[in-house]
């Protein structure tokens, strides 16, 4: 019966086909506008976090100096070696760390040069950042220790200094010291907040601190936490031993700063998501005015369609037959305006994506949320109309004009 | 409730006990029928006369179940109408009652077929069997060629042969016509007239039609005339 009734009401929608158009009209675009926020700013989400989770997953960055902005900023002092060995010692919860130190320079090969950020790094660092060596090899351990005047180089660097050239087994010249290349970093691309990943000069901490820097200092630590669960457990642990450790009163200004790049991540996410959720607002309110749209024209339709509800209830359908016809019958256009509108809504967050470079995500769970809900649209603005028609007394509804 | 049926004298399909049908209240109240006695036997084709306001129509909806007595009684296949429910009612119109009307009421822009098809579906008939069935009442009313028509295509005779045919499709036991003949000329009245006429011989349908045309009337076993809310002739 129930089948039966769905076509007969496929039919009815067909034979009235621009006037269901345009009614579907409302849902669709109501649909479209919810599916098209929802799948860009999930986009942006994704595209922030991706990003975010580029500069290194998980990642916690300790930096000397407070991590307030403005005039008074103190700067801190460096840290030491044995900061380094208490934090990897103490703090539970890390999976990789790495001291670095770091020179903003200019390098040079034969004629060339390029100005450029080295870091004296541990092994731990290549982890931390998600660095891999795409072409020959990382540092050795007799090399890290003694301070052999070794690096890898970024992509960018590689190409503006070599030209496609083997780096290989050439020097280049950081400061006053001749450099030998080992190896090549694979491809990172652009970072979150523009910088490029690719442009770095990776050389061992110890030969960087006593070639070129002339000292011990640390400039910043880079952690990498267990599990994002973890970190803000970490970042707490690491702000205790370090205020311990330079003997900050309780109550004072830390001389240092955790940066945490999750925060970063979750902050433009929920940015992101509040947006989202004030247009899905809108759309909703352009739901509710499809759905009185469909209420509308189903109230015309039982009008026009009287007789044919007397003759209905003549020939043997019961009241509660007739409510299920129109039921169904605003359900189907309701239906078919969220499929359209399903539809319209992909492929125009498609071409937005496209145009702002977003990733392109269909959250499943929106597309069916969207097709439940103009389902519903469709019952709660149906069931009226329906009702009238239900409510039709036969004798008069045949003799009706 | 009903009073079984007497198996040495079976109950007549149609019983109308003292039936008054009273509308309105007061100053304007309207008696439609006023205390009407009829009784119309299986296998009849019983013609309903009478001016407009004698209260032929009432008597006729509520042949059909689709009105109740005021009071008094009224037995269809010697159950009591009165005490049924609305959807009770729409029961016994599915499965024992067809009815074909003056302005044939088909559906728009549906096909022939489908509009035979109708009933059927009310009934849970599955699709095929419904489809060859209602094949076969269009091909008892002539017209198996035009089942894929609209009614937009077909002319008011065979409009009107398609919503026989859609009376005719569930097997009823009663076939009530309100005016059948009432919006068609008059080579195509004979037709249709001689259509009920074969349905009620060969089929054993029992045929009530309302009419305000003699000629027509006499097609009948039976003509009653109503006036006034009573029955002035052919009662019995």
């Amino acid at each position: 019966m129930l089948w039966a009734t769905l076509v007969m009401s496929v039919r009815e929608v067909r034979k009235n086909a621009l006037r269901s158009f345009l009614t579907m009209l409302g849902i669709m675009i109501g649909v479209g506008a919810v599916i098209a926020m929802v799948t860009i700013g999930e986009g942006a989400t994704q595209k922030v976090r991706s990003d975010v989770g580029a500069l290194g997953e998980n990642m916690l960055v300790v930096s000397p100096g407070a991590a307030r902005r403005g005039p008074e900023r103190t700067a801190g002092n460096p840290f030491q070696k044995e900061d380094v060995e208490a934090i990897e010692r103490e703090v539970t919860g890390i999976k990789a760390l790495s001291p670095t130190a770091q020179s903003s320079t200019t390098v040079v090969v034969g004629n060339q040069n390029w100005p450029t950020s080295v870091i004296g790094v541990d092994d731990g660092y290549f982890e931390v950042r998600g660095y891999k060596v795409e072409l020959g090899r990382s540092f050795s351990e007799v090399e890290a220790a003694s301070g052999t005047p070794v690096c890898i180089i970024g992509k960018t660097v590689r190409d503006n200094l070599f030209a496609g050239a083997m780096p290989m087994g050439q020097r280049i010249r950081v400061k006053q010291v001749s450099c030998l290349v080992v190896g090549v970093l694979a491809s990172k691309g652009q970072a979150a907040m523009g910088g490029d990943q690719d442009d770095v000069v990776l050389m061992p901490l110890r030969a960087f601190q006593r070639r070129i820097a002339g000292n011990n200092n640390i400039s910043s630590v880079y952690l990498q936490v267990e599990n994002a669960q973890m970190t803000s457990s970490v970042q707490a642990q690491v702000e205790d031993l370090l205020r311990e450790r330079r003997r900050i009163q309780p109550g004072g200004v830390d001389d240092f700063n955790v940066r945490n790049m999750q925060e970063i991540a979750d902050t433009m996410s929920s940015v992101t998501a509040s947006m989202t959720g004030l247009l899905g607002g809108i759309a909703a309110v352009s739901l509710l005015v499809g759905g009185i749209g469909i209420m509308n024209i189903m109230l015309v339709s039982v009008t026009e369609r009287t007789r044919e509800v007397g003759t209905r209830l003549a020939i043997g359908a019961l009241a509660s037959e007739v409510l299920l016809q129109f039921l169904v019958e605003a359900v189907v256009l309701a239906l078919l305006g969220g499929i359209l509108g399903i539809l319209f809504g992909l492929s125009l967050s498609y071409a937005a994506t496209q145009s702002l470079s977003l990733p392109f995500v269909i959250s499943p769970g929106t597309v069916a949320g969207a097709f439940a809900f103009s389902a519903a649209v469709g019952v709660i603005f149906g069931y009226l109309p329906a009702r009238k028609a239900a409510r039709l007394n036969p004798i008069e509804a045949l003799r009706h004009e | 409730m009903a009073e079984p049926p007497r198996a040495d004298a079976p109950s007549p399909i149609v019983e109308f006990r003292r039936v008054e049908k009273i509308y309105g209240e007061g100053e304007s109240e309207v008696r439609a029928l006023d205390g009407v006695d009829m009784r119309i036997e299986r296998g009849e084709f019983v013609s309903i006369m009478g001016s407009s306001g004698s209260g032929k129509s009432t008597a006729m909806n509520m042949i059909g179940c689709l009105d109740v007595p005021t009071s008094g009684a009224y037995l269809f296949r010697g159950v009591n109408v009165c005490d049924l429910d609305q959807d009770q009612r729409a029961l016994l119109r599915r499965h024992f009652i067809g009815f074909v009307f003056q302005g044939f009421n088909l559906l728009a822009r549906t096909t022939a077929l489908e509009n035979v098809e109708l009933p059927l579906v009310y009934r849970r008939v599955p699709a095929e069997e419904r489809k060859k069935r209602a094949l076969r009442a269009l091909d008892l009313v002539g017209l198996s060629s035009r089942a894929g028509h609209t009614s937009a295509k077909l002319s008011g005779g065979q409009q009107q042969r398609v919503a026989i045919a859609r009376a005719l499709v569930t097997e009823p036991s009663l076939l009530l016509a309100d005016e059948p003949t009432g919006n068609l000329d008059t080579a195509r009245k004979a037709e249709i007239m001689e259509l009920m006429v074969q349905l009620n011989r060969e089929h054993g349908i029992t045929v009530v039609m309302v009419t305000h045309e003699p000629d027509m009337a006499e097609y009948g076993t039976r003509t009653i005339v109503f006036r006034d809310g009573k029955i002035i002739s052919g009662n019995g």
